[in-house]
């Protein structure tokens, strides 16, 4: 288990990566959860350019005034499985942030492209306190659910797969 | 008869989200301290983060987790008290309050299949009723994450079932539970009843802070908790000594034919808080 402070990565940076190291993230990222996913998917136009972006499988609370964020930590990842390959592919992110085991299908489609970060869940007052700027960039109509462009400093996550394919949490 | 006003019944809801959402309970906090000292490496460290975290939500400017939950309200209301107004609506309404005030998130649906549509209050609250002896309002909350609570279940078992059998479906339970649900778990279980009361047992375990009264079922809760702790999920799935804080068994008497199981799965973040009136 290595530790390392990452600062706006690239898929690069993600190479050294291996699965259990310790990771320090400050980078903007896009959160997003089920409902995003089903509705983004079904876009005509896709309306987000995340190339080279990560994501980060969350629903924050509101924030408070003067706050920078609520709080805010990962949701099961597994869930958004369902969506792993085609959003990969349409959009061509370079890391997810989530929670636990996905399937092998999600496992398979993420090697090689896509890092995945395990944030460590039900944690969200230490992830609100790394946020230092958050707003609604689409779909607000579905609250907790809508998509949250945040900018992290130092956010705790563990490296769950590398890009090599090695998961944390075994095959 | 004794009058309790509908008005304190709503503002003590309230004040009961505020505590449950943003103070883990003292004896999670400790078994946590314990638990770290128990472990190495990245589990120690995560037990470490976790501990801050909820240092960092007693300020009372982050709630301890995103997912403030659904609101589970048991209420024991005693025979000799008569409610001014409406009981069910005065505890909505600290819900809601409670919600709002606090900035915690609004996570229900008003149905769960056509169009989900978000009701922007976290009411309905799921209330169970108990008409007790006395003048007294019991009130206790807890605060259930969707995560935990998607990978809880039951199974209804032969009444000559053993207890290695009832044992390893629990352990199989926690297993599939694993990092999704945020262990250290706390494990609620309910044994006997039937379909219905046996998963109201494993939730309202979850409120407990002791072991079972009972000297045969505390054993069990005891060998159910070292065996869980040998499955090597560990805190958030990364291995460890650490897989489960407490087990609680809440039992209750069942038809010949039937040994119904049930297991509540709840993460380290059991978060509760009661009041009597």
């Amino acid at each position: 288990m290595k530790t390392y402070h990452l600062i706006n990565p690239s898929l690069k940076d993600f190479n050294k990566l291996k699965k259990s190291d310790f990771i320090y993230l400050t980078s903007t990222v896009y959160v997003l959860r089920d409902m995003a996913h089903k509705k983004l998917l079904e876009e005509k136009v896709f309306p987000l350019n995340l190339k080279g972006k990560i994501i980060y499988y969350a629903g924050p609370t509101p924030k408070k005034k003067g706050q920078a964020s609520g709080a805010l930590g990962p949701t099961t990842s597994s869930r958004m499985d369902k969506f792993c390959k085609e959003f990969i592919k349409k959009t061509g992110i370079i890391g997810i942030i989530g929670k636990g085991a996905r399937s092998r299908e999600a496992n398979l489609c993420q090697k090689g492209k896509v890092i995945y970060f395990a944030a460590p869940g039900g944690l969200g007052a230490l992830g609100g306190n790394s946020v230092k700027n958050s707003k609604i960039i689409l779909y607000p109509e579905l609250g907790p659910e809508a998509v949250y462009k945040v900018q992290l400093e130092n956010l705790p996550l563990i490296v769950a797969q590398d890009l090599k394919g090695n998961n944390i949490y075994g095959e | 008869m004794r009058i309790i006003k509908s008005n304190l019944i709503t503002n003590t809801v309230a004040q009961l989200c505020q505590k449950a959402a943003y103070n883990l309970p003292k004896d999670i906090f400790e078994s946590l301290k314990t638990a770290k000292y128990q472990e190495k490496s990245l589990a120690q460290k995560i037990l470490k983060l976790t501990l801050e975290n909820a240092k960092i939500a007693k300020k009372g400017i982050f709630p301890l987790c995103q997912d403030t939950g659904t609101a589970v309200l048991f209420v024991e209301l005693g025979q000799q008290v008569k409610i001014d107004g409406s009981l069910d609506r005065a505890l909505q309404n600290g819900i809601k309050k409670g919600f709002k005030e606090n900035y915690l998130r609004k996570s229900i649906v008003e149905e769960p299949l056509l169009k989900r549509k978000n009701t922007k209050t976290n009411t309905p609250a799921i209330v169970h009723y108990q008409i007790v002896n006395g003048s007294k309002l019991k009130i206790d909350l807890m605060l259930k994450g969707g995560g935990a609570e998607n990978k809880s279940q039951i199974k209804m078992f032969n009444p000559t079932a053993s207890k290695e059998e009832i044992i390893n479906f629990i352990i199989s339970v926690v297993k599939t539970a694993g990092a999704s649900a945020c262990p250290p778990f706390v494990v609620g279980i309910g044994l006997g009843g039937n379909f219905e009361i046996a998963p109201l047992l494993a939730k309202k375990a979850l409120l407990r802070k002791k072991q079972n009264k009972n000297l045969n079922y505390k054993k069990l809760e005891k060998e159910i908790l070292t065996k869980i702790n040998k499955t090597n999920i560990g805190p958030q799935g990364f291995g460890g000594k650490t897989t489960a804080l407490k087990v609680y068994i809440e039992y209750a008497p069942c038809h010949i034919a039937s040994l119904p199981c049930a297991v509540n799965i709840c993460c380290h973040s059991c978060r509760h808080a009661g009041a009597v009136l």
